[in-house]
């Protein structure tokens, strides 16, 4: 924690009345991050943590902080429509790479207890203004993944906002080499996994609690919040298996359609064959990843109310399930009535989350260019904060400045769709964060070369 | 950093067939030469139309800036470049209000064709890990002219030459080759003519990576031994040919290796050395002083700036990206400020992209490094930062007297981009190669499509 970081966290308790923390940003420009179009002289008001109100013509509440914006921008939070942030301090040192796992597990396997939030690429990001992120495991052992969360970049050491927020499964080139070499088996493994998750759910009855009482029905029984409670070791199961309990039971809430089942597949065919699985299993919540060739099927896409994430700036035919990549495509699957989020996907993930917003503004400048479909500004700054939270059904808790979101609020240097443009504040849940990372650090150490009376090393 | 054009001397070996020298000789024999270009470029440029931009912003690549300004093109020359020009009645005028016209994007480390999309296994041409000292193979011997990474690298990037290197799992990778960004049917109808080669050599912890159970190097001290190593064979092999090239006597053995590494002995070749850690780009600093050779840029250079002073005063360049950090530990220690940093100490800059993505957008890269600089407290302006794009990477390649900034005389090879290229928000509109008009956003048929695109869905589409 820094000193300015303390410094304002007093301002605030000296400011606000007793039990209510307000803040008012004022006099920037502001975005709300829900696709409309940025407007100027706004005031946002965060109240205990929320927004409150957030617009031109907001009055400024009594009691509260000002922050001064004018000149500045003022946006939601950005959230890392997909990431594996905070499961990965560097890449290629194994002990701090927690993205994936040869264990005996797969559908299980959640993420919560993995994250770091000391991992130097949660800072990074956060001083980027990146303020949520989607954090998926990568696939190990079988087509499922596993369990994803939401996390927050704050500085609290505490990440994980929703645990088990989605199963992650591969279903395309990747999904077909972890079913043992064809896309054709990745889908027998999957149907299999989900005719053993609901032979689990509708034998639940059976289950008991960890309080010990049987639920009156399982098709209401809560989501298997957790894979190890007691109850789910006794869930009668056939001899036909191929799961472990655990991953059979980690299944049960997507069956249930009660946990988001996000897929990821690229080709358009892998695409039609998820769309398909909505016709097949219409109880479960499906999103895609990836989608590379969305553009291609983007009205069946639509019609079939299944939304991607997808990345911002394929534009190579980098294998064969994405050879009509295009920087067009997220714009024309918008074009065609698709709820499309952005997302960074095998694209440094574990590090690089906050390039989205420059992503989404080369999807703005599109539109300067002939044939090809882009974002408006609006647009672009919604695929990078509201649409992943609603896409994963978590739109009314962050990725907008609308009443009632948590207090997740960037201001900015300049327009944060361009690459001249910095985070200069950071709130996350209404605390104002620190902006300072070993980057900044080392920076601020090698400013000067010249020789001192000391050291470098002593230099802080 | 001085590099002769002529210096392509010494390339490979011709045991047959080749140019002998003079009666005067005749005592000694025929004297086996060595000939320097055995797989010579056959690029030709493409006829272009003269043409004239007006009223549009110039940033000449060298630091100098003219807003409202006009250039001429034609014979695939830059003809004049000043507030107004000189060209004949009736050439063709482009209006450039509102956009920016520069020098092409020089890109000094690529793997394009190297490591081509589809990134299939049976393309993955660009290291060759069968053992830590591989200077005998060459890169342009795995490009794949009809890589689509090439069209959009000109379509979106601007970027209308480029280094392809070898990779980094050697500590001599081998040679590298430069191109011109023209699609050609054979690598060496892109090949960059008069273009000195280049050595990449690596240090760190991809060598011992790759080797340390495979016979080693398994530490940095093995990478430095290994390579001191091979310098001294490399001068022992020089020492047999200085003196056989004036006294003639036997000929002797051919070493493809040794030749490429007598080449950067002989000043010819320029190293291009895949160093991250300042204190490891120190010793190869004192290493080449030994070897008897100078470095040229260090590539990805993450810690040039606690060393800048040092390689200010060395000459060295560093090749860098603006925020890539963190996949290994050699990268932990990387800062925004890395290329401005390094700028104002008073070496060379560039910014360079390592990837088929990045290559699309070196102009936004250069962008977040001026901004970071600016950050930092240092007044950087757009005609300056488009030195880390141009001249910069032009003069490491040596071919800075054929291209690289908007000279009167040298080879036609621009950008109009469609608003400020420092902006997310901008794309190339056209671009030109030797004055070939080679993109035009507003003419779908001015848009490369490789063969392996063609008959492909998405064939011809905006990219």
């Amino acid at each position: 924690v820094t000193r300015a970081f303390l410094l304002s966290a007093l301002a605030l308790a000296l400011a606000a009345p007793a039990g209510a923390q307000i803040i008012a940003i004022t006099g920037g420009t502001v975005a709300l991050g829900d696709g409309s179009a940025p407007v100027q002289g706004g005031t946002v008001v965060i109240r205990d943590g929320r927004v409150v109100a957030a617009g031109q013509g907001v009055a400024v509440p009594a009691g509260a902080q000002v922050v001064d914006a004018t000149g500045k921008w003022v946006t939601p939070g950005l959230v890392a429509g997909f990431s594996r942030l905070g499961l990965v301090d560097v890449d290629a040192v194994a002990g701090s790479n927690d993205q994936s796992s040869d264990g005996p597990f797969s559908a299980a396997i959640d993420v919560a207890p993995a994250i770091n939030p000391n991992a130097a690429p949660v800072a990074i990001n956060r001083a980027e203004g990146i303020t949520r992120a989607v954090v998926a495991p990568a696939a190990g052992k079988g087509i499922f993944a596993g369990q994803g969360a939401l996390i927050d970049t704050g500085a609290d050491g505490q990440p994980v906002t929703r645990a088990r927020l989605f199963q992650f499964v591969e279903l395309g080139e990747e999904g077909a080499e972890q079913a043992g070499g064809s896309r054709a088996s990745a889908h027998v493994l999957l149907r299999n996994a989900l005719r053993e998750a609901g032979q689990i759910s509708g034998g639940a009855r059976t289950i008991r609690n960890e309080a010990g009482r049987e639920p009156s029905d399982p098709r209401n029984d809560p989501v298997v919040a957790n894979p190890n409670e007691t109850r789910s070791y006794e869930a009668r199961r056939n001899e036909d298996v191929l799961l472990t309990r655990f991953d059979a039971v980690a299944l049960v809430p997507v069956v249930q359609g009660r946990q988001a089942l996000v897929v990821r597949a690229q080709r358009a065919s892998d695409i039609r064959q998820v769309i398909a699985l909505k016709r097949e299993f219409p109880a479960l919540r499906l999103v895609i990843v990836g989608a590379d060739e969305g553009w291609t099927v983007a009205r069946e896409l639509a019609a079939s109310g299944i939304p991607v994430i997808a990345s911002a700036l394929t534009s190579l035919p980098g294998s064969f399930e994405s050879l009509a990549s295009t920087h067009s495509n997220v714009g024309r699957m918008r074009a065609a009535g698709v709820r499309v989020a952005i997302g960074t996907i095998d694209d440094d993930e574990q590090r690089m989350a906050f390039r989205a917003r420059w992503y989404a503004g080369n999807l703005v400048g599109l539109a300067k260019v002939p044939g090809a479909a882009g974002l408006s500004w609006g647009e672009a700054l919604a695929a990078i904060t509201s649409a992943p939270a609603e896409v994963l059904g978590i739109g009314n808790e962050v990725g907008s400045l609308r009443p009632g979101r948590r207090g997740d609020v960037v201001i900015w240097s300049g327009d944060p769709l361009d690459n001249l443009s910095a985070a200069e504040a950071v709130f996350i849940d209404g605390v104002q964060q620190p902006l300072e990372t070993r980057q900044t650090r080392l920076r601020d150490r090698y400013r000067t070369l010249e020789r001192g009376a000391l050291p470098e090393a002593y230099r802080r | 950093v001085r590099f002769g054009l002529a210096g392509v001397a010494l390339a490979a070996l011709v045991v047959a067939g080749c140019a002998t020298t003079g009666s005067a000789d005749k005592d000694q024999g025929e004297r086996v030469a060595i000939s320097p270009d055995p797989f010579p470029s056959t690029y030709q440029r493409y006829p272009g139309a003269p043409v004239v931009i007006t009223n549009v912003t110039i940033l000449d690549g060298e630091g100098g800036r003219i807003d409202n300004g006009q250039v001429y093109l034609a014979d695939g020359r830059i003809q004049a470049v000043g507030q107004s020009v000189n060209a004949p009645a009736g050439t063709q005028t482009i209006d450039g209000q509102g956009k920016y016209v520069t020098p092409g994007i020089i890109d000094v480390h690529s793997h394009l064709g190297d490591y081509p999309s589809p990134a299939v296994a049976a393309h993955q041409d660009g290291n060759e890990a069968t053992g830590p000292a591989r200077p005998e193979v060459w890169a342009e011997h795995s490009v794949w002219p009809q890589d689509p990474g090439f069209s959009r690298a000109l379509a979106n990037g601007g970027v209308t030459a480029l280094q392809i290197l070898p990779g980094s799992a050697n500590l001599f990778g081998g040679r590298s080759v430069t191109l011109k960004n023209v699609p050609a049917r054979t690598m060496q109808g892109m090949k960059f003519p008069g273009a000195p080669y280049g050595l990449k050599m690596a240090c760190g912890e991809n060598p011992k990576r790759v080797y340390g159970d495979k016979g080693g190097p398994a530490t940095r001290m093995g990478n430095i031994a290994v390579t001191r190593q091979t310098w001294i064979e490399a001068q022992a092999y020089k020492r047999k040919w200085d003196k056989y090239e004036a006294d003639g006597g036997d000929v002797p053995d051919r070493d493809l290796a040794m030749d490429t590494l007598k080449g950067v002995l002989d000043g010819d070749i320029i190293v291009h050395n895949h160093c991250y850690r300042a204190d490891e780009m120190a010793i190869m600093i004192d290493l080449s002083k030994e070897a008897g050779y100078k470095i040229g840029t260090f590539h990805h250079a993450v810690e040039s700036y606690k060393i800048a002073d040092l390689l200010a005063r060395e000459g060295i360049c560093s090749a860098m990206w603006a925020d890539w950090y963190g996949f290994k530990m050699e990268s932990y220690d990387a800062i925004r400020e890395n290329i401005p940093f390094v700028d104002r100490a008073g070496a060379c800059a560039i910014v360079h992209s390592d990837d088929p993505n990045g290559i699309q957008r070196l102009n936004q890269e250069a962008a977040k490094a001026m901004a970071a600089g600016r950050r930092a407290g240092l007044p950087i302006t757009e005609e300056y930062a488009w030195r880390w794009l141009s001249m910069n990477p032009a003069k490491a390649l040596g071919i800075f007297e054929q291209t690289g900034s908007l000279k009167p005389g040298k080879m036609a090879d621009v950008v109009l981009w469609n608003g400020n290229p420092f902006s997310t928000y901008t794309r190339p509109e056209r671009v030109w190669v030797d004055g070939a008009l080679l993109y035009d956003v507003n003419n779908p048929r001015l848009r490369p499509v490789s063969d392996f695109e063609l008959g492909n869905v998405g064939e011809g589409d905006v990219k």
